[in-house]
C-alpha cells in the first residue's frame, strides 16, 4: 500500500531521483547525441549538447566502412539461434523437473548452475582446439552452440521457477480425462507457460547479445557479431568520436529496448529465483 | 501421483540438457587439466611431454601473479562496495513515492543492457580521454590539469566503468527486495518515534540481508571474469592485469598453453569456492 506523503516530500524525492537517474543515463544519452554530430562538433570545447547541426552522415559512414549489417545479422543469428536451441533443450528438462520431481532434482538443478560458474578463461584453449578440429572456429554455428551452452543453466532455471507456479492439479485433471503426455504438454501446459517462456527468451537474447568473451575470442572476419564490431574501434585513427557513437548506438539500441521490457525477468532469471 | 511411465518419460526429457551440460563441463575441463601437467607450446614444438606440477609452481611463483591477484581483488572489492552501497541508497530512493517513477527506473537500469565493449569504449574515449574527453573539458573549465585516467588512475577507472555497468543490477534486485518489505512495520516504527537511521539499521537492512548476499555472490562470479572492459581499454597494462587477463595472455598471447591451463585450474578452484556459498543460498530457497 502506498504511504501517504506530503507534496513537498514527494517533490524532493522526484527531483533527487530524476537527477540521479539522468546522471546514470548520461553516458548513453551523450553517445546518442554525439552520433548525430560532425566529428569536429563531437570534440568541441566547451561541449555542445543540443544545439548543433544534426546529421545522419556518421551512420552512413559506419555502414559503408565496416558493413554494419553483416555484424548485426551475425548478432541476430547467434543470439536468436542460441536462445531458440536452448529453449528446445530446456523446456522438456524444466517440465520434467517441475512436474515429475525426484529425489535428485534439486541436485541436478544445482549442478547445472555450477557449470555456469566455470570461468571461461580456464577452458578457452580446449574449446579453441575442439573448434579447430570440428571446423567450427569463426562460424555462426559454433558460436551459437557455445552461447546456448553457457546460457542453458539460466534458461532451465528460469523455466523451472515459472513451471513450478503452474498448479499440478490442472495437469492431473487433464491426465484423468485421458490426455496423452503429448497432448498434456501441447494443449494444457504450453498455453499456461507461454508468458514464462517469453520472458526467458527475452532475457537470454539480451545475455547472448552482450556476451563478450567467447564472441571476441572465437570469431574473426566471418562470424563476428556486434561485440567484435565495436571492439574494432579500440585502436582509433584520427577523429572518430561521432562514428564510434553512431556504431555504439546501433549496437545497443535493439537490446536497450528489449531490456526495458524485461526488468522483472532480469531479477528472477539472474538470481535463480532467490529474490522475488 | 506420477506413474512409472511418466517417470521414465521425465528422465528422457531431462537427458538432452544433462548430457549437453555434462559434456560442456567435463570435456574442456579434462583437457585443461591434462594440458596443465604438460609443457605445451603450440607455436614452439607443440606437446613436449609431461612435466608434473611444474606449471602450477611456475604460475604461482611468477612475478606477475601476485599483482594480478591484487588487481582482481581490488576490482572485485571496489565494484562490490560501490554497487552495494549506492545500490541500497538508490533502491531506497526509488521506493519512495514520486512522479515519473517508471521513467526513472528505466534510466537507472539502462547501463546494464549496454554491451561491455561499447561501455568500455565510450568511457575510454568520450569521457576519460585526456585531450578530448568530457572529464578533460570539465577539469580544464575549473583550471585543473586533465587526468590521464586510464594510465594514472587505471584501476579506479576500470572500477568506475564496471560499477556503472553493475549498479543497475544491484539496484534492481535490492529494489525488488525492498518492495516486499511490509510498509506497516516501517510506519509502526515511525510512529513509535524510531529515528530514520535506526529504522534503516533495524528494519530495512536486516530485510535486505539476503538480497545483498545474492547480489554480492552473483556479481563476484561475473566480476572475477571481467574481460572485455580490460581488453578494449588498457589491455592489462598500468596494473590492470587481472587473474583472468593474465591467464588469457599466457594462453593466447604467449601461447604457453600448459602454464595458462595451470592458471585456469586455479581460477576454476577460486570460482568454485565462491560458487559453493551461492549454491547454499539458492539451494535453501528450493526447499522453501
Amino acid at each position: 500500500m502506498p504511504r501517504a506523503v506530503t507534496t513537498r516530500r514527494k517533490t524532493v524525492n522526484t527531483l533527487a531521483a530524476w537527477a540521479i537517474g539522468l546522471l546514470i543515463f548520461f553516458p548513453i544519452l551523450w553517445t546518442i547525441l554525439t552520433s548525430f554530430k560532425t566529428e569536429a562538433t563531437a570534440i568541441a570545447d566547451p561541449p555542445v549538447f543540443l544545439f548543433f547541426d544534426w546529421t545522419l552522415e556518421n551512420y552512413a559512414v559506419v555502414q559503408e566502412r565496416s558493413d554494419y549489417m553483416r555484424f548485426l545479422w551475425n548478432s541476430v543469428i547467434i543470439a536468436g539461434g542460441s536462445t531458440l536451441l536452448g529453449i528446445l533443450v530446456a523446456v522438456p528438462a524444466a517440465w520434467s523437473m517441475a512436474f515429475v520431481p525426484s529425489k535428485r532434482t534439486k541436485d541436478i538443478l544445482l549442478w547445472m548452475l555450477s557449470t555456469k560458474m566455470l570461468p571461461a578463461v580456464g577452458v578457452l584453449y580446449p574449446i579453441y582446439l575442439v573448434f579447430i578440429q570440428l571446423g567450427l572456429l569463426d562460424t555462426r554455428v559454433g558460436l551459437t552452440i557455445v552461447l546456448m551452452l553457457i546460457n542453458l543453466p539460466i534458461i532451465v532455471w528460469m523455466l523451472y521457477t515459472y513451471f513450478r507456479e503452474i498448479p499440478g492439479e490442472i495437469l492431473e485433471a487433464a491426465r484423468m480425462d485421458g490426455a496423452t503426455l503429448k497432448e498434456e504438454i501441447l494443449y494444457v501446459l504450453t498455453p499456461m507457460a507461454v508468458p514464462g517462456i517469453a520472458s526467458t527468451i527475452l532475457l537470454n537474447i539480451i545475455l547472448a547479445w552482450n556476451e563478450a568473451f567467447w564472441t571476441l575470442n572465437l570469431t574473426a572476419a566471418n562470424a563476428a557479431p556486434l561485440t567484435a564490431f565495436i571492439a574494432s574501434y579500440s585502436s582509433p585513427e584520427g577523429l572518430f568520436y561521432a562514428k564510434l557513437s553512431a556504431a555504439s548506438t546501433m549496437a545497443i539500441a535493439p537490446i536497450l529496448i528489449l531490456g526495458w521490457f524485461s526488468q522483472k525477468q532480469l531479477v528472477r532469471g539472474l538470481t535463480f529465483g532467490a529474490v522475488k | 501421483m506420477a506413474t512409472q511411465h511418466s517417470r521414465s518419460a521425465a528422465r528422457l526429457m531431462m537427458a538432452p540438457a544433462v548430457v549437453l551440460l555434462l559434456g560442456w563441463m567435463l570435456v574442456p575441463l579434462a583437457m585443461t587439466l591434462t594440458f596443465s601437467f604438460k609443457q605445451y607450446l603450440p607455436l614452439r614444438g607443440g606437446d613436449l611431454g609431461w612435466v608434473g606440477f611444474e606449471n602450477y609452481v611456475r604460475f604461482v611463483t611468477s612475478s606477475s601473479v601476485w599483482p594480478s591477484v591484487q588487481a582482481t581483488l581490488v576490482i572485485v572489492g571496489g565494484v562490490l562496495l560501490i554497487t552495494v552501497v549506492l545500490g541500497v541508497l538508490l533502491a531506497m530512493l526509488l521506493d519512495q513515492p514520486m512522479w515519473g517513477q517508471g521513467i526513472v527506473r528505466i534510466l537507472v537500469i539502462a547501463p546494464f543492457f549496454v554491451m561491455p565493449t561499447v561501455s568500455a569504449l565510450v568511457w575510454k574515449n568520450m569521457f576519460m580521454d585526456p585531450v578530448n574527453g568530457l572529464f578533460a573539458h570539465l577539469w580544464k573549465a575549473f583550471g585543473l590539469v586533465p587526468v590521464e585516467w586510464l594510465s594514472q588512475a587505471s584501476l579506479a577507472s576500470i572500477i568506475m566503468i564496471v560499477s556503472w555497468q553493475w549498479l543497475p543490477f544491484a539496484t534492481l534486485i535490492l529494489l525488488t527486495a525492498i518492495q516486499s518489505l511490509d510498509s506497516e512495520q516501517l510506519e509502526a516504527a515511525e510512529m513509535d518515534g524510531a529515528p530514520p537511521l535506526s529504522r534503516f539499521g533495524h528494519i530495512i537492512l536486516p530485510h535486505l540481508a539476503r538480497a545483498i548476499t545474492v547480489v554480492v555472490l552473483i556479481q563476484t562470479i561475473f566480476l572475477l571474469s571481467v574481460f572485455a572492459e580490460i581488453f578494449v581499454t588498457t589491455q592489462g597494462s598500468f596494473g590492470t592485469r587481472t587473474l583472468t587477463y593474465l591467464i588469457y595472455q599466457r594462453v593466447l598471447e604467449s601461447q604457453n598453453v600448459g602454464l595458462g591451463s595451470a592458471g585456469g585450474i586455479y581460477a576454476v578452484v577460486l570460482a568454485n569456492v565462491v560458487a559453493i556459498f551461492l549454491m547454499r543460498i539458492v539451494g535453501k530457497n528450493l526447499d522453501a
